[in-house]
């Protein structure tokens, strides 16, 4: 029987971890910057132009750049960090965004650019809800569920474009404003990302939602016993993961304005690591889209920085995994968390 | 008895931290001879059994097998110098099929055949998979096993729990052949009636230490019932005049013939509003399967349940908690979210609907959670997550998420299970005082004087049905722990 207080002397570095895993921002915020530092260095000017007698403390083209590509990044690593929560993962973020962007992009010329949004969205939602179902029901292992359903859009998506190879492409004049456009020098997308960070980071703490998504991953049984009917928030859960994986396909196709068969997908592994750098435990009841928010910055700086080195692109995706694996492992060692 | 003992293990003592599980435990048995090693809960005998057949090591004594100190240092050794277990859990590799784990233990396949058709099953195919054999068969197979080694000395846990009563005299038939050849024997069990029949001797633990050594003859379980209560530490006396409480009128739990496999046979009760109503039985006795059906998290195979008259069925814990039953299970680490808060693990009903996922009402919540703090005296100085608290605090937690939802019928599974003395004497007059302000409580107790000190009266389940019905007045230790053996005294019967 432990007791109610631990009176052996801890040591500092013991310490230490428990403070930061009690603050898991502060390392990443100093790590993020430390990463910006390193660019500067890199590449003088490319952060602060003042230094090399250009106009500008701080240069709003790189900033708003660096946000921008950060926005679609952090908003599906929002998918992963939700079902993390309860010890699952959504593998079709990355096909559902293509799938809702091809949609869009589509359908605009034909039946209008707001009810190929909607088309595009409900797309999203149908996934999401056969995720939700096969891992509520069927108890499919999220990681299959999802890159199952993932396979069968991409099919699916193929089909639908060989439907659709006479029509053109036409991108709504939305979309593309929120996506190219600027406002004081920062992305117009900052539009859609602030009301959406908030509602996220509300539904995580503020509503009975987000507490059961902690309680299923922390101790499913000890949810069931306090009569949370987990089916219901697996259907729930899936189902919102792919309405905002939707979502971002539609801002990424304002951003891009080239739809193709394999838009968003580059973004899934580095949605996970934004999760997973952001100290989301993939084992459930431990995760925060903050954190997530900031690790999606840290990926699009250091994919900056790997630019920069003027590598060739194999060794640059190298590296890249190289860096995400030894963030994760130094944090996770760091903080005792998992 | 003969001049050297088969096995003797003399001052055998083991420590878990500060816990000190064995003190002075002794036995000794004698070529021919069957002993029966017995003890309450907690006396030390599954530490005093894993230490004989070598899964742990001793921290003091010795243990000599033929009068040869073995040293014993892993289940291999302790079987190849002769003294060969059959654990009360069947030790078969589940996704292996017979061959193949005999295979494992290197165990011999015509003599292994001889036993198992000795034992009753004649039809066994070696091809079948582990996990498609139903309990009894695999208890058989694990003793045929174990014959098949030509032990010198056998120890058989709990050997006949699972069985049907044509297996239990084969069973009980060979070990007394075996006995006659000469082989040792050791048979921990509760169940008085088989030991008299059996055995020759019963060693008796309490507390970690070998407190007597009884030759089997009439009235011997008398003796023992003394032996295995000794004198406890004393957590308090309560006024149980007043506890014949007005048990009329509709009850709000009403229990008719319900039944589960595998383990629940036929249990009827009723418990009415304002009662706290104990249920004490051995390890086993279907109490688990009991707890289950009534929480909602299993469906019964016979029976049915009824809350203030109306009939009700669960399929789900939530369908119970819509009923009123509230549980709290007997393992905390089954019913806290340990990396999370205090506040959110006693919060955490208030969310489970799916009509309350909006916004949290966070003012309700701190009204609830304090109310519950407080009554519970929650020591939250540990603030944060709630595996930094103690035990008993612990405990306190997951009985305080339902005082903040507000009780109508509390089901607690041994909710004392190792937690301290202090926290204990706080949690007794809290269920005496949810019964007073109207709610049900059922208590099932492994510690039989909880039951004098919280309870109405007590129901004594055993072999799956409830064979006897005692008073708290009358509920003293000896007359429930006869009970719970399944020793039914004329006298003690209401």
């Amino acid at each position: 029987m432990t007791d109610a207080t631990d009176t052996r002397p801890v040591p500092a570095l013991t310490r230490f971890g428990r403070w930061l895993a009690d603050n898991p921002m502060v390392p990443l915020i100093v790590f993020l910057f430390l990463l910006i530092a390193a660019l500067e260095v890199m590449r003088p000017g490319i952060v602060m132009p003042v230094r090399t007698g250009r106009d500008g403390f701080i240069s709003t083209f790189w900033v708003s750049n660096l946000v921008k590509f950060a926005i679609p990044l952090a908003m599906l690593a929002a998918c992963q960090v939700l079902t993390m929560l309860t010890a699952g993962i959504d593998l079709s973020v990355g096909i559902v965004a293509t799938v809702a962007a091809f949609v869009c992009a589509t359908m605009t010329s034909t039946i209008g650019p707001v009810p190929a949004c909607l088309v595009a969205i409900s797309c999203g939602l149908v996934v999401g809800i056969v995720n939700g179902l096969g891992v509520a029901f069927a108890r499919v292992h999220p990681l299959i569920m999802t890159l199952g359903t993932g396979l069968i859009a991409t099919g699916c998506l193929q089909v639908y474009q060989r439907l659709v190879i006479s029509v053109g492409v036409e991108i709504p004049a939305f979309l593309e404003w929120l996506g190219i456009g600027q406002t004081w020098g920062m992305p117009n997308a900052l539009f859609v990302f602030v009301p959406f960070a908030a509602f996220i980071l509300w539904l995580m703490r503020f509503t009975g939602f987000g507490r059961i998504l902690f309680a299923l991953g922390s101790n499913e049984n000890a949810a069931k016993l306090s009569g949370v009917r987990s089916w219901q928030v697996f259907l729930a859960l899936y189902a919102l993961s792919g309405v905002i994986a939707a979502l971002t396909g539609l801002l990424y196709l304002g951003m891009i304005r080239q739809p193709s068969l394999s838009l968003a997908n580059p973004l899934l592994l580095p949605s996970v690591a934004a999760a997973v750098i952001g100290g989301t435990s993939i084992f459930g009841g431990r995760g925060s889209f903050a954190g997530a928010i900031v690790g999606a910055l840290i990926l699009r700086v250091l994919n900056t920085m790997l630019t920069l080195l003027q590598m060739p692109e194999g060794a640059r995706i190298v590296l890249f995994g190289l860096i995400i694996l030894a963030v994760t492992a130094l944090y996770v060692r760091i903080t005792g968390s998992r | 008895m003969t001049t050297t003992p088969l096995l003797d293990a003399t001052g055998v003592a083991k420590s878990f931290g500060a816990v000190r599980a064995l003190t002075d435990a002794r036995l000794t048995v004698g070529s021919g001879e069957i002993v029966a090693l017995m003890g309450a809960n907690g006396a030390g005998k599954s530490t005093f059994v894993k230490i004989l057949t070598g899964a742990l090591k001793p921290d003091a004594g010795r243990v000599l097998i033929r009068g040869q100190d073995v040293r014993v240092g892993s289940p291999a050794e302790a079987r190849r110098s002769g003294l060969v277990p059959v654990y009360q859990e069947p030790s078969l590799i589940p996704d292996l099929d017979v061959a193949d784990n005999l295979r494992l233990g290197d165990t011999p396949v015509g003599p292994f055949r001889e036993w198992v058709a000795a034992l009753g099953i004649d039809d066994l195919r070696l091809d079948r998979m582990i996990a498609d054999l139903p309990l009894a068969t695999l208890r058989i197979l694990d003793l045929a096993r174990a014959l098949a080694q030509k032990p010198d000395v056998l120890l058989l846990d709990e050997m006949t729990a699972a069985l049907p009563t044509n297996l239990v005299d084969k069973v009980l038939h060979v070990v007394r052949e075996q006995a006659g050849a000469g082989m040792g024997v050791i048979y921990v069990s509760h169940r008085f009636t088989e030991i008299s029949h059996l055995c020759n001797r019963a060693t008796v633990l309490r507390d970690g230490r070998t407190v007597g050594d009884l030759d089997i003859e009439p009235g011997v379980e008398e003796r023992a019932v003394e032996l295995m209560l000794g004198a406890k530490i004393d957590l308090g006396r309560r006024d149980t005049s007043a506890a014949a409480a007005a048990r009329s009128g509709t009850p709000r739990l009403g229990v008719k013939g319900l039944a589960a496999a595998p383990k629940l046979a036929d249990v009827s009760f009723d418990l009415h509003a304002g009662e706290v109503l104990g249920i004490v039985a051995l390890e086993g006795q279907g109490q688990d399967e009991l707890f289950d059906v009534l929480a909602g998290f299993d469906r019964p195979s016979a029976g049915t349940i009824s809350v203030d008259g109306t009939p009700v069925s669960f399929g789900h814990p939530a369908d119970a908690i819509a009923a009123g039953l509230t549980f709290v299970p007997g393992n905390r680490a089954e019913a806290l979210l340990s990396e999370r808060s205090v506040r959110e693990n006693i919060a955490l009903p208030f969310s489970a609907r799916v009509a309350n996922w909006g916004p949290i009402r966070r003012k309700h919540e701190a009204d609830r959670v304090g109310y519950a703090i407080e009554k519970l005296q929650i020591d939250t100085r540990a603030q944060g997550e709630v595996q930094r608290l103690s035990g008993g605090n612990q405990q306190k937690v997951t009985i305080g998420r339902w005082l903040a939802t507000g009780v109508q019928t509390l089901l607690l599974f041994d909710p004392t299970r190792g937690i301290d003395v202090r926290t204990k004497r706080q949690i007794y007059p809290l269920v005496r005082e949810l019964a007073e302000n109207g709610a049900a409580v059922l208590f099932y107790t492994s510690e039989l004087e909880e039951v004098a000190l919280a309870c109405d009266r007590a129901l004594v389940l055993f072999n799956g049905r409830i064979v006897d019905v005692i008073d708290a007045a009358d509920a003293d230790e000896p007359t429930l722990m006869r009970a719970v053996h399944g020793l039914t005294s004329a006298e003690g019967a209401a």
